[in-house]
């Protein structure tokens, strides 16, 4: 991947190891934290459920 | 001592690891991969000590052939993990090695045979509630196997069917493996306590200490009984499930633990013919390095005799029907055949295919009995078969 110079031309650089280790390093992180935003959304869904079952059939018969 | 316990002691195979190379625990996780050199050399002293008591029980290596390996253990190279980038100081596993650190076939199994037990049981409860349980069940289950996996990492590490998993090929440390399985395990259990009750939630957490403490920590590498004892780990799961529908356990889910419990030996026994070698290089005592592959072939007969009649159980008391009596019934000769088979043929290529079958059939059995069950009592296609029932339970 060429990297941008000062005026935007391509220097034609190849990204150096380290760079290249960072950038996976990234893409794995972002990963993670996608796999454990879903898993957390739907923890939430499925104990807010749990909670409405528990709470009996009564829970959305609100007296006005 | 039989002449025919040193040939057998013989075969021990050499190639343990070097303590340098092979990943540790891993405390914290910040430490590099390779620290605990020490703590791999005292594991090593102490799977050799333990197979030393058995020779000198008269029932295992002789003392040679144990220092032998000790010596081998301590000073034998070890297959080099591959280097963690550690200059970005952060983890570098993707989220699928920490799916693959909950061992998801297993957990497969877990669901499964609880899933049955919360069947068979005919409760009445929600089944949002029945699935919540069944979910804290399978990430308990998971869980102890995240800490199994970062305790036997170094044995792990040496054995081909064991090679690849996340810490010793270096996709993930031990001390992450650690915490996830701790913070899973809490999480898990205080989860089965609120959703389902404590009585549940107590024997979820009983079951992780087993099979994280009693069978990892000190069974697996000081008895050649390891499995049959730890094997209730695996065993537990249908109890767990009564007891989150029903508050109580009751005589249909204690059945369905016996058939698992006594399964387990001739299934991990057969296993263990065939991957004799691994196991040794490890260090761990499995009954064909300890007391010879004959021996295990007449304990693997005797497990299965008391097995097979064990699993037709539920058709007296009353929860496995006319399917189950007819599939039931013929697993149970096919069972009793393959045993047969591994007993008898004892040399060459033969006996390994024996073995291997044997093995490969172990698995289909249990899937095919607790598969019938679920059907039977999900699908409404139980029918009791009057004559073979107890009075009274039909």
């Amino acid at each position: 991947m060429a990297k941008a110079g000062e005026n935007g031309e391509a220097t034609g650089r190849e990204p150096t190891p380290a760079e290249r280790e960072a950038e996976a390093f990234r893409k794995r992180r972002r990963g993670r934290s996608i796999a454990l935003a879903v898993v957390l959304a739907a923890l939430v869904a499925l104990f807010y459920a749990v909670t409405i079952v528990k709470m009996g059939p009564g829970v959305l018969d609100r007296p006005m | 001592m039989d002449p025919g316990r040193a040939t057998q002691a013989a075969r021990l195979l050499p190639g343990a690891p070097h303590a340098a190379g092979v990943p540790g625990r891993g405390f914290p996780p910040s430490l590099p991969f390779a620290i605990r050199a020490d703590a791999r050399a005292d594991r090593a002293h102490e799977t050799g000590h333990a197979a030393a008591g058995y020779a000198a029980a008269g029932d295992g290596p002789t003392r040679e052939t144990t220092h032998d390996l000790m010596t081998v253990m301590t000073h034998e190279p070890a297959p080099q993990a591959p280097v963690l980038p550690t200059a970005i100081g952060g983890s570098t596993a993707e989220a699928g090695d920490y799916l693959a650190l909950l061992k998801p076939r297993v957990m497969f199994l877990v669901v499964f045979t609880a899933l049955v037990g919360m069947v068979v049981v005919e409760s009445a409860v929600h089944p949002i509630v029945a699935f919540a349980s069944l979910l804290a069940i399978a990430v308990g289950a998971g869980a102890s196997g995240a800490l199994n996996m970062w305790w036997d990492a170094d044995i792990d590490a040496v054995m081909t069917r064991t090679a690849q998993r996340p810490i010793p090929a270096g996709r993930v440390t031990g001390g992450e493996a650690l915490a996830f399985g701790l913070t899973l395990s809490i999480g898990s259990v205080l989860t089965l306590g609120l959703v389902a009750n404590w009585l549940a939630a107590g024997f979820l957490a009983f079951t992780i200490f087993f099979y994280a403490v009693v069978y990892s920590m000190w069974l697996k590498r000081a008895t050649p009984q390891n499995i049959v004892i730890g094997g209730a780990a695996g065993a537990f799961p249908p109890m767990v499930a009564d007891a989150a529908v029903t508050g109580s356990l009751g005589i249909e889910t204690l059945v369905l633990f016996a058939i698992i419990f006594l399964w387990t030996p001739p299934h991990f026994w057969a296993l263990a013919l065939v991957k004799s070698g691994d196991y040794a290089r490890a260090g761990v005592p499995m009954l064909p390095n300890v007391a010879g592959p004959d021996e295990t072939r007449r304990q693997i007969w005797l497990y299965t005799l008391v097995f097979v009649p064990v699993t037709l159980l539920p058709i007296p008391l009353g929860f496995g029907g006319l399917v189950y009596t007819i599939v039931g019934g013929a697993t149970a000769f096919a069972m009793l055949g393959l045993a047969w088979r591994v007993y008898r043929i004892r040399e060459g290529e033969e006996a390994a295919k024996a073995a291997q079958r044997l093995f490969g059939f172990t698995i289909l059995h249990l899937f095919i009995l607790f598969a019938v069950l679920l059907a039977e009592h999900a699908l409404g296609l139980y029918s009791a078969v009057p004559a073979l029932v107890l009075p009274g339970l039909a």
